[in-house]
Formats: C-alpha cells, sequence, structure tokens
C-alpha cells in the first residue's frame, strides 16, 4: 500500500518522511478504498443538491453521507485515542455508555412523559447534564484503571455489562420519542444548511481538541504517562489524575456523540444504540498508526481512520455485502493494517527502501 | 490522599448505581394482589387445590365466586422489550382478584432462575404455573414434580422442550403466519412490480426466519417480485437508515419497504425524509413494519407507513379461558393454541385500535 504511494512522488526526502508519517497508514487506506470505487463505480463520488421532505436544500451522495455517520465515529476516536495512549488500554463501554447519555439526555427533556407535547427542558440544559452524568461514568471508569491499577478492558467491561440496563433504568424503561422538531437538528440538518450537522458537531469537537493540544501541555502529559508513568511521576506529573482526565474527556466525546445517536431517530432503543462502535472506535485509533499499548499518539491520524472506516462501511452497503458479514470484511481490514504497522514489518519495508536508495545511487 | 478517598467514595457509589440497575432484572418478586387469607376463610379452604387433582367439576362448580385461584406466573424480565412490558400489564391487569385469581409473580431471563421460581412455586401449592421458559430445556424434572403435586401447567409466548403430557396447551405467536399475513397484504396492493428494500432483524432469531420466509417464498414465485436490498439491520432503526440511504444514494427504483421491526421501518422513513420520496398512503413507497408499538400505529393513523403487522403479547385471555374451561370441566382439545395476529392496514386503521393494540 505504502510503496504505492511512494512510488508517485519524487523527492526522497519527502517520501521517506510520508512513510514515516502515522497519517499516511489511513491515507493510504483512503486512497484504496476511493481507487476501488472509482474503477468499479465512479457515480459513487456523485453529489447532488436537492430538497429534503420539508423543502429545506439537502446535499446527498455517498459521500456526504460518509461524513455523516462517520461523525460520530471521529468525536468517539478523539477521546478513545487519548485514553489508548495514556492507559494502554482501551474503553469497551462506550457504546453503552452512549446509550446512558442519551437516556439522561431524553429523560431531562421529557421530564418523565414519555410522550411530551412540549419539551419540559430547554436542550441545552439536557445536553449538560448528560455530558456531566457522561463524565462522570468517565471518572468511574478512569478510577478503576488509574487507582485500582486494573486492566482497562476489564475495568470498562463492567459499565459494558450493565449499562444498557442503567439506560432503561432512568427511563423506567420507557422509550421516550421527542415530538419537537428543532430536537431532531443535531442528527440531520439545519435549515437552509444543505452539509449534515453531525459533520459540523464533528468539526467543533476536532477544532477544540487541537487548540486544547496546541495551547495546553495534554498531548505532553499524555504521551509521557503512556511510555512510562513511573518516569513521568519522577518529573513530577500525577500519572493517575492524567489517566482519569484522558477517560473523563472521552466520557465528554460519549454525551456529544449520545445527542447526536439520540437526535437521529428523535427516541431511544436501548438495547441496539450505538451497538458495537466501541469496536469501531478502537479500530479507527488503530487505523491511524497509534500504537495500542500506549505512548505516542497522532489524533489527526485518529479522526482520519474513523472516516476511513465509514468509508468502508458505505462501500460495503453499495455492494451490498451482507450487513451481517461487515464485521468480517473490518477483521480482515484491521488484520492487514495492523500487521502493516507492526514495528517490524515497518523496519523491514524501510530497511528495504534504504538498500533501494543505495543501489539508485551507486 | 483526598483524592483517594474521593475516588474510593465516587465508585462505591457508581458500584451501588449498578446494583440497583441490575437488581430489577434477575430479581424474584412476589407481589400478592390481594389478601389471600381473607376469601379463604369464607369456606373451605380445600377448595382452592382440589382442582388440580380433580377433573370431574363438581367441587368447582359449587365453589363460590369469591374463592381465589391460585397462579404462579414465571415471566421474562419485563425490561426486555416493549413487548414483553406490554405482556407483563397484559398479565397483571388479567389475574387480578377481581377475576378470581391470586397471582404471583416471578421474572429472570435466566433458565436456572426461573426452575427455582416454579419449584418455590410448588411449594406453595399454587393451582396453575403459567410459564414463559428463558430456555427450552431443563424443564422435564420440574414440570414433572408439578404434574406430581397436581399442578397444572400452562406454556404462553415460548414453547419448551418436554412431553405434551406435562403441559395443559402451549399459547404461541406464529412468526410465519405474521410473515405470510404481511405478504399477502402486500400481494393485495397490486403493484404492476414490486421492488423491495428488506430490512431484516437479527439473523436467526425466530421473528427474523418467520418474517423472511414468507417474502423469501413470494419473491421466488413472482417475476414482478424483486429484491432491491436485502441486508439485516439488526433491529437498528440507525442502521436500517444507512441501509436505506445507500440504496437511495445509488439511484436504484425502489417501491417498498419490508421492515421487520417498527424501529428498522422508522430509520427507513428517515432516510425517505431526508431524500423527499413520499411514502405512505399515496406516496411513492409503502412502508411495512411489525409488532404494533403505539408510535408505529399512530404513524399509519397519520398515513405516514401503510402496513404494521402485529406479534401479539396479549396472552392472558387466551389464558383465562383456558384455566376457566378446566375450571368448569372442559377439556382442552388443541394443547398449541396459535394465537390470532391482526395486521394493521393504514386505509382502515381507527384511533381505537391504536388504543387497544398498540403496545
Amino acid at each position: 500500500m505504502s510503496k504505492n504511494e511512494v512510488k508517485k512522488s519524487t523527492g526522497s526526502n519527502i517520501l521517506s518522511g510520508l512513510l514515516r508519517n502515522q497519517i499516511c497508514i489511513p491515507l493510504a487506506a483512503l486512497l484504496l478504498l476511493a481507487l476501488f470505487n472509482l474503477i468499479m463505480d465512479p457515480t459513487f463520488f456523485r453529489i447532488s443538491l436537492g430538497h429534503n421532505s420539508l423543502g429545506n436544500p439537502v446535499l446527498t451522495g455517498f459521500l456526504i453521507t460518509i461524513l455523516d455517520n462517520g461523525s460520530e465515529l471521529a468525536i468517539l476516536a478523539i477521546g478513545m485515542t487519548l485514553v489508548t495512549a495514556a492507559s494502554g488500554g482501551q474503553d469497551i463501554s462506550v457504546g453503552a455508555a452512549t446509550a446512558i447519555a442519551g437516556s439522561v439526555l431524553l429523560r431531562v427533556l421529557c421530564g418523565g412523559n414519555s410522550r411530551p407535547e412540549t419539551l419540559q427542558a430547554p436542550i441545552i440544559v439536557a445536553f449538560l447534564v448528560s455530558c456531566v452524568v457522561a463524565m462522570l461514568f468517565g471518572a468511574f471508569n478512569g478510577a478503576l484503571v488509574a487507582y485500582f491499577k486494573i486492566q482497562p478492558m476489564i475495568a470498562t467491561l463492567i459499565l459494558y455489562t450493565a449499562g444498557r440496563s442503567i439506560a432503561a433504568w432512568i427511563n423506567n424503561n420507557e422509550l421516550p420519542i421527542v415530538s419537537d422538531r428543532t430536537f431532531t437538528y443535531f442528527g440531520s440538518f439545519i435549515p437552509g444548511i444543505p452539509i449534515p450537522t453531525p459533520f459540523f458537531i464533528a468539526v467543533v469537537c476536532i477544532i477544540i481538541i487541537t487548540l486544547v493540544m496546541k495551547f495546553t501541555n495534554l498531548k505532553l502529559y499524555v504521551q509521557s504517562v503512556g511510555i512510562n508513568d513511573s518516569s513521568s511521576r519522577l518529573n513530577g506529573l500525577n500519572p493517575e489524575l492524567i489517566k482519569v482526565l484522558s477517560f473523563v474527556i472521552l466520557g465528554l466525546c460519549v454525551a456529544v456523540v449520545g445527542l447526536i445517536k439520540v437526535s437521529r431517530i428523535s427516541s431511544i432503543n436501548y438495547s441496539v444504540i450505538a451497538k458495537d462502535i466501541e469496536m469501531d472506535a478502537i479500530l479507527a485509533v488503530a487505523l491511524g498508526g497509534n500504537a495500542l499499548s500506549g505512548g505516542k499518539f497522532n489524533m489527526a491520524a485518529s479522526v482520519l481512520g474513523a472516516y476511513v472506516i465509514q468509508f468502508l462501511t458505505q462501500t460495503l452497503y453499495k455492494y451490498k455485502v451482507p450487513s451481517d458479514a461487515l464485521p468480517a470484511y473490518k477483521a480482515i481490514v484491521v488484520i492487514l493494517l495492523v500487521v502493516i504497522s507492526a514495528p517490524t514489518v515497518r523496519e523491514f519495508v524501510s530497511g528495504q527502501w534504504k538498500k533501494l536508495k543505495v543501489k539508485e545511487v551507486g | 490522599m483526598k483524592k483517594k478517598l474521593l475516588s474510593a467514595v465516587l465508585s462505591t457509589a457508581m458500584v451501588a448505581a449498578l446494583i440497583t440497575g441490575c437488581g430489577s432484572n434477575a430479581n424474584t418478586q412476589t407481589s400478592a394482589p390481594a389478601d389471600t387469607t381473607a376469601p379463604a376463610d369464607t369456606t373451605a379452604p380445600a377448595d382452592t387445590t382440589a382442582p388440580a387433582d380433580n377433573t370431574g367439576a363438581e367441587a368447582e362448580a359449587e365453589a363460590p365466586s369469591g374463592d381465589l385461584i391460585k397462579v404462579g406466573i414465571i415471566n421474562n424480565d419485563p425490561n426486555e422489550s416493549g413487548y414483553r412490558t406490554a405482556n407483563d400489564n397484559d398479565l397483571k391487569a388479567t389475574f387480578t382478584a377481581e377475576n378470581g385469581y391470586d397471582a404471583s409473580f416471578a421474572y429472570s431471563l435466566k433458565n436456572a432462575e426461573q426452575i427455582e421460581a416454579a419449584q418455590k412455586f410448588i411449594q406453595d401449592e399454587v393451582d396453575y404455573l403459567l410459564l414463559s421458559a428463558a430456555d427450552v430445556s431443563g424443564w422435564d424434572s420440574v414440570l414433572q414434580d408439578a404434574q406430581d403435586a397436581g399442578i397444572r401447567v400452562i406454556l404462553f409466548d415460548r414453547t419448551i422442550d418436554a412431553d405434551e403430557s406435562l403441559y395443559e396447551a402451549s399459547i404461541v405467536s406464529d412468526m410465519a403466519q405474521e410473515g405470510q399475513t404481511a405478504v399477502d397484504w402486500l400481494a393485495g396492493q397490486g403493484l404492476d412490480e414490486y421492488n423491495i428494500i428488506h430490512l431484516q432483524g437479527v439473523m436467526g432469531s425466530a421473528a427474523q426466519i418467520g418474517r423472511s420466509g414468507a417474502l423469501d417464498d413470494m419473491v421466488d414465485a413472482n417475476d414482478n417480485w424483486n429484491i432491491v436490498n436485502q441486508q439485516t439491520a439488526e433491529w437498528n432503526a440507525e442502521t436500517a437508515q444507512q441501509i436505506v440511504q445507500s440504496v437511495i444514494d445509488s439511484g436504484e427504483e425502489f417501491n417498498v419497504i419490508y421492515a421487520e421491526n417498527d424501529d428498522m421501518a422508522k430509520g427507513a422513513v428517515a432516510a425517505l425524509d431526508n431524500a423527499n420520496i413520499s411514502h405512505g398512503v399515496g406516496g411513492d413507497v409503502i412502508i411495512m413494519g411489525f409488532d404494533c408499538n403505539s408510535w408505529a400505529l399512530q404513524e399509519l393513523l397519520d398515513q405516514n407507513w401503510n402496513y404494521d403487522g402485529q406479534c401479539n403479547p396479549f396472552q392472558s385471555a387466551y389464558i383465562d379461558d383456558i384455566i376457566q374451561t378446566i375450571e368448569n370441566g372442559g377439556t382442552i382439545d388443541e394443547k398449541t393454541i396459535i394465537m390470532v395476529e391482526k395486521g394493521f392496514d393504514a386505509e382502515t386503521i381507527t384511533a381505537d385500535d391504536v388504543a387497544n393494540y398498540g403496545i
């Protein structure tokens, strides 16, 4: 994959730089998928401006659908990257936590009545409450991991198992339906703007995390804790706090995703909302070339990875791969990418590349 | 130190929340809607247990109406789904003291816990044991115990692998019939061509197999019935929306969406709305769903959808009938009773239907 990339360009310095930059992994995957679709059916890239049933202008096309549905994953990938980097493990409870966040949101919006005529609270208040709850659950996971030194996957298994029951319990197992139209804007379109709102929300999240990483030491601290937490402690950091913080940030991401997911259908189904999304989020991190054992990370690569996964999913839908076979296809891609990004393979490739260069020179 | 304390307190609180969250799921709770002792005083208490052994009806015929029939009901967790919640509410509404019953309820999604509850009910000497088993196997010995104790067993909603002589009757849904009713309705629409997006449930579930089967047969048998896309959306509205969106994006023609539950139909409709494709009565695309959630029937009433197939959770009337028949000395001819399940058409549905059949 990366070899093709390399041959196209000319400057060998840029080449080896690009090869070393981990963003080339999701980029190569994206190009490969795009190329496949271009050859198989160029109409895949067609975007048309139409109107939805309310008469508002909307853009449609596969690419727009990818931007739309990939956004939740991109937002989760931000938090998951930080958790992975700081703790060297993954949070597998994000799907269940999304159910809880969505349930809390609806509970506040509907005020205990499952079919309210009007909203019982402003959307922003409901959203803030769900943020607080999701961050508390994040802190719970983080505390288990940081202070009790439990393996992240095991620690989050608790919430993974119990989360959907908790979500159902919050709303007395009723399925509230929001009839207010403004609530649907978060998961579809704002009237007059033809680009899906989830994409804007994802962009805002990306901008915020970029600014945070630029103007604070978050990235440095997270990476140093992930690489070696005892030496970062000796340097005056508090590794436990950083780990908990990374889980809390993931909690915030979960709340945002909960808002989008619930808004999409104006309701909730506890057992299927955001089902298996944790696996896709972890996959996005891996696809971004980030070490799943923690340490250094590249946020842009993770976010790109998330959209690549959605690109892959959409491609598989287009070619009518039965959706129960989707995980199998994704698994094949994961295996390929993990193998490619494995240090031994990369060393081998760059070694071969050096030999080639020596021959050219000589 | 302070932080450690804080985290300990926090996590304890969370664990407590978890326990309360799960607690309601797997508990065996019994509730006595009426004071059981009061009516027993009026006549010989022996009468209440008598019908168990005694097929002759003389004793019961004379039994005063104040005498309560003791039933033990073992059901799956009502939080499992909207269907189960409706099912549980229906049972609770029927087996009341006013209707002559003294009912105790036990809930679990685990077979072993259900068997334990059954043993407890046998010790309590209930007259009837009503059972919706979590698992098909493992019931032989406990049902044998029930029979030896003269307790009659009635299965509802789910069948089990046990000898037919161990229970009086089994009241179930026929998923294949639900599919057939829906497909027959669709055939009755008389379209020139049927281009169908088929959204399936979780593959291998009884509802999916039954509801897919009838449609698959019809498509195989008729040239003007085509499947545009057949995929499982796993009962999930969002996945359904994505699948339908991808068909719209690729520009293929379709005029029917056959979704195997209401959630998926809802997701499909969201995709159609975004693309400004009309649906429902008089629209370009026929929308079909299953399960009869009340919000879905409301969509029918609003003419946004065309059809909704029922999966009947209201077994209590059938059970009540059987118990009354036995109590009055009658016999049950059919061991397996298949419930009548309706299909609602948007053109004929009434507000009363929404109130009566919505779950």
